[in-house]
């Protein structure tokens, strides 16, 4: 008989994405965002050390729709990456593997994200006007 | 590097189409993965479609009566069909389970069936499970104990001690949890994966079992144990209710608790 090389069965092209699944690789995504959002504080701090004409080239960017659209995102990504990381904190002491227990802490994580950025953005929205 | 794409060789296509006999009232349509290891072709999906009225309840049913009827090329594991052997492990309407337990009307629309993810296909259905079954040997499954033996009792257990079994002597091992592990579809050459894990707590929690440090030493690893990221797949999918993560979990404490 001929050796035919064996396929591979496919995986996440069919497995259903499920609150398990989605809200790991979203930790996972999110923590890359937090290196990419702790680059831009970095430049932001740094221009400002650096002098009046970087800190405000710096404030411009941040200040356009792209670099508050980043910052919307860092700030996501850190409520999310908090929050689930408590998530993470109590499987770690063994506790809260129950599926039902599971999808109730992770629908939490879920609306503690939306509700902390919501919050955050508010907050600096009408408390920063003056400036 | 995980591969998240099928290799060109395991992309897969559309196949025929199997029409019901006329008259038929109650029409399920059955998607399955097909693939001949002696036609050299990409892996098809073709659709079969069952007359629910002459076929039985569950997804296995289905699969047996596309055998007997439709297409006698079909190839599948099974055996007991009642949740007990494990052969029927396959991936149904996107999540893994046994095909003899998973009821055909629990799906809504068509009935799409694939063989257990990122495993090597042997025939349609059947996944070759030669590496699984090497990491379950892997963590030695058998008590182990120091001389001598008690020369007038049996090795007795409290309650207590029995009751930690529980929830662990159940698996069947079909592998439904493992292959719907995503660390575990990246990782397998080394990482044990949430089967072979639950067995090896199952012997770690063992009071007559006196071979725990040198089990723990073993899974001492960056891979065997600590792959797993707890994403949980595994407990969600598993068709005994079983729950994997949270034996991996209590092995990562036994590993803190000992230092």
């Amino acid at each position: 008989m001929a050796q035919v090389e064996r396929p591979l069965s496919p995986h996440l092209q069919i497995y259903k994405p499920q609150i398990s699944s989605v809200l790991s690789i979203l930790h996972r995504l999110t923590g890359i965002g937090l290196a990419v959002g702790t680059l831009l504080l970095t430049w932001w701090l740094t221009a400002a050390a650096y002098g009046a004409a970087a800190f405000t080239h710096a404030q411009g960017f941040m200040a356009s729709w792209v670099g508050q659209l980043l910052l919307l995102g860092f700030t996501f990504a850190f409520f999310y990456h908090l929050s689930n990381g408590i998530r993470h904190m109590f499987w770690d002491i063994g506790k809260g593997f129950a599926i039902e227990t599971m999808n109730k802490t992770g629908w939490l994580v879920v609306i503690a994200t939306v509700v902390f950025t919501a919050l955050t953005w508010f907050l600096g929205m009408t408390m920063g006007g003056s400036a | 590097m995980a591969e998240f794409a099928l290799p060109a060789n395991s992309k897969v296509g559309k196949g025929k189409v199997v029409k019901a006999p006329a008259g038929a009232q109650r029409i399920k349509k059955f998607n399955v993965y097909r693939w001949n290891p002696d036609d050299g072709n990409n892996p098809v999906v073709d659709t079969y479609e069952v007359d629910l009225d002459t076929c039985g309840p569950m997804v296995l049913d289905g699969l047996i009566k596309i055998k007997n009827d439709l297409d006698p090329t079909l190839a599948f594991r099974r055996s007991c069909r009642e949740g007990v052997c494990g052969s029927c492990a396959m991936n149904i309407d996107g999540t893994n389970t046994l095909a003899c337990t998973k009821a055909t009307e629990a799906v809504s629309g068509d009935v799409n069936i694939y063989p257990l993810p990122h495993t090597s296909v042997i025939k349609d259905l059947v996944p070759d499970l030669t590496n699984f079954y090497a990491q379950y040997a892997s963590i030695e499954p058998w008590m182990k104990t120091a001389p001598p033996a008690p020369a007038t009792t049996e090795r007795l257990q409290s309650r207590e001690d029995r009751a930690k079994l529980d929830g662990l002597w159940e698996c069947i091992l079909c592998a439904c949890c493992s292959t719907s592990c995503p660390s575990y579809w990246w990782n397998s050459d080394r990482y044990l994966g949430p089967a072979a894990l639950l067995q090896s707590y199952r012997w770690l929690i063992d009071s007559r079992d006196e071979d725990t440090g040198n089990r723990l030493d073993d899974l001492e690893d960056p891979f065997k144990l600590y792959r797993c990221h707890t994403i949980m797949n595994c407990a969600k999918t598993c068709p005994k209710s079983l729950n994997p993560a949270e034996a991996i979990a209590s092995i990562k404490q036994m590993m803190v608790e000992r230092r």
